[in-house]
């Protein structure tokens, strides 16, 4: 059971950012993905979840055996796949409360009702978890919260929807130390042996808090290497320029 | 962005998804005026109406005006050019008297209004209902308690005769007859509507309820409302209206007038979903007296084309005026719809806040009308039309005439044109919403602020509309 990318090409506009991308992440594992700028992070995690302005140009990704690249974003989603966004869209006058509770309802079969006062009460528990004031139910969508607010906002609804597997896109950024940890212990109270993550990152930072399994480090679309934890430390004191002589010497 | 424009297939698909209105039964209208518009068809409905001798010659007059008009397509579309008058019959009624228990009802359209949800919906909130069946009123009912406070609620034809001090020195006032091409035909054959007369100082608690639709093809509907707020009252009219649709043209020209004199409140709230071929030209205008306020809350969904203005004027000192309204234009369906805020005395204020959204081939056009004259002070407006476009071939257009003389007022305006971004739709169905789903979330945020303004069940009702009015907007 497992998310497996095989040789997967990708282009926006005709330009190919993904070149041959191949990554198997199982369930029960936390994988973390680390590269420069521009190496195709967050167009792995877009084209994973089918955003239509990238056209996939070769390879496959499945989801425990299914082949994702056939089906809609929402039937992605519903499948058991969730996105963690870098920049999360903002959808005026809808309240979270609603947003959430609508993607809870369309996980449902054809006549089901969400029981409203147990959804409530694990949305506040969940929130509570996170540090989330409950005034935050009643706000729209990511209008007007901080960075912080917005990714702890993510997360949230990583908790309340229970995917499969997870690819969180710079979780990190714009997050300070306090808040870092909390959405941090907020992802490790959902690593179990039924979930896989995918943990996309610029800085080794986050993975003090969110202990990854395997680390593999991206550049120019493709994945260069794959160790352990402590690769990441290696990038963080390296950077990411030794990457440039190992990839130009590798193609 | 998806450029589909709805295909025969999924416009059925809407269709169907009205059928809750979408039912006629059998017409045996004991009256029947015939097709088309003359001298014979007024003294017809004068006889059949039993109308005293003032309204007669009240209609006749009107008739006259509405035949020296122009259409007024200098300004308006040329679709108007396409209504008949010819074939369409002014008056229909089965003769049955306006009757005040559920059980003196006829059966076939007891039936029609249960499948319309009216009797539920009365024992949930209503105080008193005047529901229209074709052009007299099958069923009316005010609350004992209402009785009690002197609150007047009947059609307008009981009102113009058992009432007739109180309603002839408002009637034809607010909007006279000539005021447009439309006014004049509806003061020319009116019949049915709602009259209501709020006493001084009493506060009408639930809101008052009217349910209009027609049944009978190429059958236009004038009704004809006047609402008198005394002084210091308080009341709220809701106005609910389905129609069944048809193959050709209907046609429905209301006219509805307002009056709230010193420190009343009146508040007049519609949601209209008329089927798709049907003509619907509505002059609605209030006066607020010295401090009061006059409030239309305003939802136009369906129609061929609906043209629709809500006024106020505001003749007192601190008088108040505001329009709320929301536009849904779907393919084939074209909605001008605006307000006009007529400022006619010192300290008086304006708000009008008006939201619209275009599917397929729909088009949504705001006028807008402010007038705040040179002699007077402390007057203030505020103006705000929102657009929201659904597909590449939706329409907006936008004409705010705001006329500020002199310089003690405080005028704001603002518009803006959006589109359901990529990015929000992206991330919206990454939640697990299908296209449609996200589509039609995004559109009740997009109004989710004024739906607020409709009581809770017309917003519920709303909400569900504008979702079925989404389906299929995306491909």
């Amino acid at each position: 059971m497992s998310l497996v990318i095989t040789d997967l090409h990708a282009a926006i506009d005709g330009n190919e950012i993904l070149r041959g991308l191949s990554l198997e992440v199982p369930k029960g594992e936390v994988h973390a993905i680390m590269g420069p700028n521009g190496s195709g992070k967050s167009t792995l995690s877009k084209v994973v979840a089918g955003h239509e302005d990238y056209e996939v140009t070769g390879g496959s990704v499945t989801m425990d055996g299914e082949d994702l690249l056939e089906l809609e974003i929402d039937e992605r989603s519903r499948a058991g796949l969730f996105l963690a966004f870098q920049y999360p869209a903002e959808v005026p006058g809808v309240t979270m409360a609603n947003f959430i509770r609508a993607a809870r309802q369309a996980r449902l079969p054809e006549g089901e009702e969400i029981d409203a006062v147990a959804y409530y009460q694990e949305l506040y528990q969940k929130m509570d978890q996170l540090g989330i004031d409950r005034k935050f139910t009643s706000r729209s969508v990511n209008e007007g919260f901080s960075g912080g607010e917005k990714k702890r906002n993510e997360v949230l609804q990583m908790m309340m929807l229970e995917p499969h597997y997870c690819l969180m896109d710079e979780t990190d950024s714009g997050l300070d130390i306090d808040a870092l940890k909390v959405v941090a212990n907020g992802v490790n109270s959902m690593r179990s042996p039924e979930r896989g993550f995918l943990v996309i990152t610029h800085y080794q930072r986050l993975l003090d808090y969110i202990e990854p399994d395997h680390v593999h480090v991206l550049a120019k679309g493709q994945i260069v290497r794959s160790g352990g934890k402590e690769l990441a430390l290696e990038l963080e004191q390296k950077g990411y320029d030794f990457l440039k002589e190992e990839v130009a010497v590798g193609g | 962005m998806s450029e589909a424009i709805l295909d025969s297939g999924t416009q059925e698909a809407i269709e169907i998804d009205r059928s809750k209105g979408d039912f006629s039964y059998p017409e045996s209208h004991k009256y029947d005026a015939g097709r088309g518009l003359s001298a014979a068809t007024i003294d017809y409905i004068c006889d059949v109406k039993e109308d005293p001798d003032w309204v007669r010659q009240f209609r006749h007059r009107a008739l006259e005006t509405f035949e020296s008009k122009p259409m007024p397509t200098h300004w308006a579309t040329k679709d108007l050019e396409n209504i008949d008058f010819d074939i369409i019959r002014y008056y229909l009624s089965d003769g049955t008297k306006p009757t005040r228990s559920w059980d003196e009802v006829p059966d076939d359209i007891k039936e029609t209004f249960e499948r319309l949800g009216i009797p539920e919906q009365e024992r949930a909130f209503l105080a008193g209902v005047e529901a229209q069946y074709d052009s007299e009123a099958a069923y009316s009912n005010v609350k004992e308690e209402l009785e009690k406070d002197g609150v007047i609620f009947v059609n307008s034809t009981e009102g113009l005769k058992e009432y007739e001090e109180i309603f002839r020195p408002w009637f034809g006032k607010v909007i006279p007859t000539g005021d447009n091409k439309f006014s004049a035909l509806n003061s020319a054959v009116f019949s049915g509507g709602s009259f209501i007369y709020v006493p001084k100082g009493v506060k009408v608690r639930h809101p008052l309820q009217a349910y209009f639709r027609i049944n009978s093809e190429n059958f236009g509907q004038f009704e004809r409302t006047l609402i008198i707020c005394d002084e210091g009252s308080e009341m709220t009219y809701m106005e609910g209206c389905t129609a069944p649709k048809f193959e050709t043209a209907t046609l429905h020209s209301a006219v509805v007038e307002l009056v709230a004199m010193k420190d009343a409140k009146l508040q007049y709230i519609t949601v209209q979903n008329w089927s798709s071929n049907v003509f619907n030209l509505v002059t609605k205008r209030g006066i607020a007296h010295e401090n009061a306020e006059v409030r239309w809350i305003d939802c136009n969904i369906g129609s061929r084309l609906t043209m629709k203005y809500p006024g106020v004027v505001m003749k007192g000192r601190r008088a108040r005026g505001e329009v709320i309204s929301i536009a849904l234009a779907n393919s084939g369906q074209h909605q001008d719809t605006g307000a006009k805020m007529i400022h006619a005395a010192d300290e008086t204020t304006s708000n009008v806040v008006s939201k619209s959204i275009s599917v397929g081939e729909g088009r949504s056009t705001y006028r807008g009308q402010v007038h705040i004259p040179k002699h007077l002070k402390g007057c203030r407006n505020n103006t705000e039309c929102d657009a929201l476009l659904i597909n590449a071939s939706s329409q907006t257009d936008t004409y705010p005439a705001i006329t500020v003389r002199g310089n003690q007022h405080a005028t704001q305006h603002e518009a803006s044109v959006s589109q359901v971004s990529e990015e929000m739709l992206f991330y919206l169905q990454q939640r697990g919403l299908s296209e449609g789903e996200a589509m039609s979330l995004a559109v009740n945020g997009f109004v989710n602020d004024l739906v607020r303004e409709f009581p809770m069940e017309y917003s519920v009702e709303l909400k569900r509309l504008i979702e079925l009015e989404m389906e299929g907007s995306v491909g």
